[in-house]
């Protein structure tokens, strides 16, 4: 072994040995528990507790000022919109969803639903024009001064949340829940939805300490719930939480979302933008050349062929 | 064209030469009074009214579009499709200039052609597609989405777009009789094909990747790690096959432009492209396979969804390859051409596979997506006027001879 060898190898166990001092707690290629932003809000819905009032969809849309809206009583009294399963439209960005109860048939199970407000969102790394912002306090809102209507948020989004205003023909948006943003940006605000509810279904709070509950909650309470935190860990992990005494599916969730965030799909596909204009562009010249010269390779044998038979 | 003036006059006489083919204006009216024109007129006559509704009522009224099919035909067949079958631009591209396959060359002004149409009227299709059409430049000048995969495909179309009419503009320069126009982009047509081989490859390939962020919608069959490798190696196929496919046409219908037709020279490199695509569907065969196996999805062949994938891989990626592989090993040239049309069919079937038959495939069958009449029509009048802007190009420009005035390419 050579010298230069040999301070090569040092070099590289120092590395080695620098590298496993530096421990900082966080594995590489880890797609779970992402810094993000530590301080963000979430909504723990506690599922086993909401009657189907249907107010949070009042309040919501009386918030948001969208259209079509009818009063309170009246909603308390529709309860028809629960024959079917019905997800968020353009003019309603939450709706209350009843399912059968395999414990007790007389009490269906009332979910919400709305945007879940992703850690890591597909709708953001889908858009094109980067409509989609996750804001550090947790909402995910859209900037519609921006949107030029592909509906790639909508075939990205795993819980099927955004909507979009197909009957405007000139100024269509995406539509989906804004977490009350201009709300909770306020100090002590809460989202409209929350504020209304008789129940408590929904607790308002920093993400982290809703998870603390809810852990809680399934240990002091056994037999309650299933003891999963929906939207803990799926697709990376959602600021809106969701609790249940049936397993997920039985009540309109997807459960075969994975942890894996949705951005993190098509991101070894991008990072072959930059090698592909590099290798390509080299190769091809490579060829071309190598081509070039053999034509003129055959062409000289060619003249010096015909320049001997001359000679002769 | 009387002794190639280095500069042009738009005279009477240009007009009446290059617009009017030679013809007067009256002439030229009488002459288009024909069958085919007739039967473009009736869909010009229904689909131009179906534009004007889309854009004035929106898509609501003219769409099945719905909160959970966002997107239909207009992207599925207009876009996919017309970008993948357009592929053979840069195919024929990289073989004539890189590879300097020269015997290939009469291809590459067809193809260019082809293909820069087929990218302009499948960006065309995709505008009434966007909510808001006017704000198509918006990726490009107003907001850059860098982590989205449609970020590129828009970029790339766009560049790609630019490299084809590149390629193009010596024949629109012969056309206009303008020398030092025509040289300076005949050097530029070596650039324009290296860099619209790197755009084509990340382009093709981004429009798979487009669904990579949906395993929850795609079924398992279509869904998988190699969609992007997928749609590239199905876009080589596709743009192989549709060369094939437009050469044999269009020497047929333009055969009075060409002085010295050889058919001879032409089923020989139908033969060279058949061989190409024997191979180009083989890995595509291979890689389908090994997807399958790297998502371990075999239990879902025996199910209706397996069928129509055993339908798809078998009958028109496997068995293709196989017709290629025979009919040019027997000189069957007729073979070639039948078999290219399947491989695009098989195309299509794949295109529509990804984005609407096997997208949302958990959904309850009230809830999944037909196209309505409308969205039918529009699509079939965009390809017609796109059919025409070909018929009218080819009768004007030298695209399938050369211009006796000027001598063949070299870069």
């Amino acid at each position: 072994m050579d010298t230069s060898r040999r301070n090569f190898m040092k070099v590289l166990a120092g590395l080695g040995l620098s590298a496993s001092l530096c421990e900082t707690g966080t594995a590489l290629g880890d797609d779970l528990r992402l810094p993000g932003y530590p301080n963000q809000f979430g909504v723990l819905v506690d599922t086993t507790v909401c009657i189907g009032c249907r107010r949070c969809e009042w309040a919501c849309k009386e918030w948001n000022k969208l259209p079509n809206q009818i009063t309170l009583r009246d909603y308390e009294k529709d309860q028809s919109v629960f024959q079917e399963i019905r997800r968020t439209h353009a003019d309603s960005y939450t709706v209350v969803n009843s399912f059968e109860n395999p414990r007790d048939p007389s009490k269906p199970i009332f979910v919400k639903k709305q945007c879940m407000h992703c850690y890591e969102p597909g709708c953001a790394s889908s858009c094109f024009v980067r409509a989609f912002t996750k804001r550090p306090i947790g909402p995910v809102t859209y900037d519609a001064s921006l949107c030029v209507g592909c509906r790639y948020c909508m075939a990205a989004c795993p819980f099927d949340i955004p909507a979009y205003q197909y009957n405007n023909p000139w100024t269509p948006e995406v539509t989906k829940c804004t977490f009350c943003f201009d709300r909770i940006s306020q100090a002590g605000g809460i989202p409209a939805c929350v504020s209304i509810c008789p129940v408590e279904t929904m607790t308002f709070g920093k993400r982290t300490d809703l998870i603390d509950l809810a852990h809680k909650k399934i240990r002091d309470n056994p037999g309650r719930y299933v003891n999963r935190v929906y939207g803990e860990n799926e697709v990376g992990g959602t600021s809106w939480m969701y609790l249940s005494a049936v397993p997920f599916d039985r009540i309109g969730f997807r459960t075969d979302l994975g942890t894996a965030p949705i951005p993190t799909l098509s991101k070894p596909f991008l990072s072959l933008v930059s090698p592909v204009f590099i290798v390509i562009p080299a190769l091809a010249m490579g060829m071309y050349s190598f081509k070039k010269r053999r034509d003129q390779l055959e062409k000289d044998e060619i003249n010096k062929a015909l320049d001997k038979k001359e000679g002769k | 064209m009387n002794g190639a003036p280095t500069t042009m006059k738009f005279d009477s006489t240009w007009v009446r030469n290059n617009i009017f083919l030679g013809m007067t204006f009256k002439e030229y009216v009488k002459s288009n009074f024909t069958k085919f024109n007739a039967v473009v007129a009736l869909i010009l006559l229904l689909g131009i009214p179906v534009i004007f509704y889309r854009l004035l009522y929106g898509l609501g009224p003219s769409t099945n579009l719905s909160d959970n099919n966002p997107w239909g035909i207009w992207i599925g067949f207009d876009m996919l499709c017309g970008v993948a079958l357009a592929a053979g631009g840069f195919v024929i591209g990289t073989a004539v200039h890189i590879f300097g396959m020269k015997e290939y060359g009469f291809l590459f002004r067809p193809a260019v052609l082809t293909g820069f149409l087929g990218y302009l009227f499948a960006i065309i299709a995709l505008t009434f597609d966007l909510g808001r059409y006017y704000r198509l430049p918006y990726p490009m000048f107003v907001s850059w989405g860098v982590t989205s995969v449609l970020f590129l495909v828009a970029w790339h179309v766009a560049l790609y777009l630019s490299c084809q009419f590149v390629e193009w503009c010596p024949a629109i320069f012969e056309w206009l009789n303008m020398k030092r126009a025509r040289k300076i982009f005949i050097k530029a047509t070596l650039g324009a094909t290296i860099f619209g081989v790197c755009l084509s490859m990340l382009h093709q390939s981004a429009l798979g990747s487009i669904f990579l962020l949906m395993p929850e919608k795609l079924h398992p069959l279509w869904y998988s790690d190699y969609i992007p490798l997928w749609f590239f190696m199905s876009a080589v196929a596709g743009g192989i096959a549709m060369t094939i496919v437009e050469s044999a046409a269009s020497h047929r219908i333009f055969s009075h432009q060409i002085k010295v037709h050889d058919p001879d020279h032409l089923n020989r490199v139908t033969l060279g492209l058949g061989k190409a695509a024997s191979v180009t569907l083989f890995a595509y065969f291979f890689m389908k396979v090994i997807g399958l196996a790297h998502g371990n999805n075999w239990a879902y062949l025996n199910t209706p969804y397996g069928y129509l994938y055993l339908f798809e891989v078998l009958g028109f990626v496997l068995i293709p390859a196989l017709i290629f592989m025979y009919a040019v090993q027997n000189n069957l040239v007729g073979w070639v051409r039948g078999c290219a049309v399947v491989t695009i069919v098989g195309i299509i079937l794949n295109r529509l596979d990804h984005s609407i038959i096997a997208f949302n495939w958990h959904l309850a069958w009230k809830d999944r997506y037909v196209p309505s009449w409308m969205e039918v029509v529009l699509t079939i009048t965009v390809i017609t006027i796109g059919i025409l802007t070909f018929q009218w190009i080819m009768n004007r420009m030298p695209i399938l001879y050369e211009h006796p005035d000027y001598e063949p390419e070299q870069h």
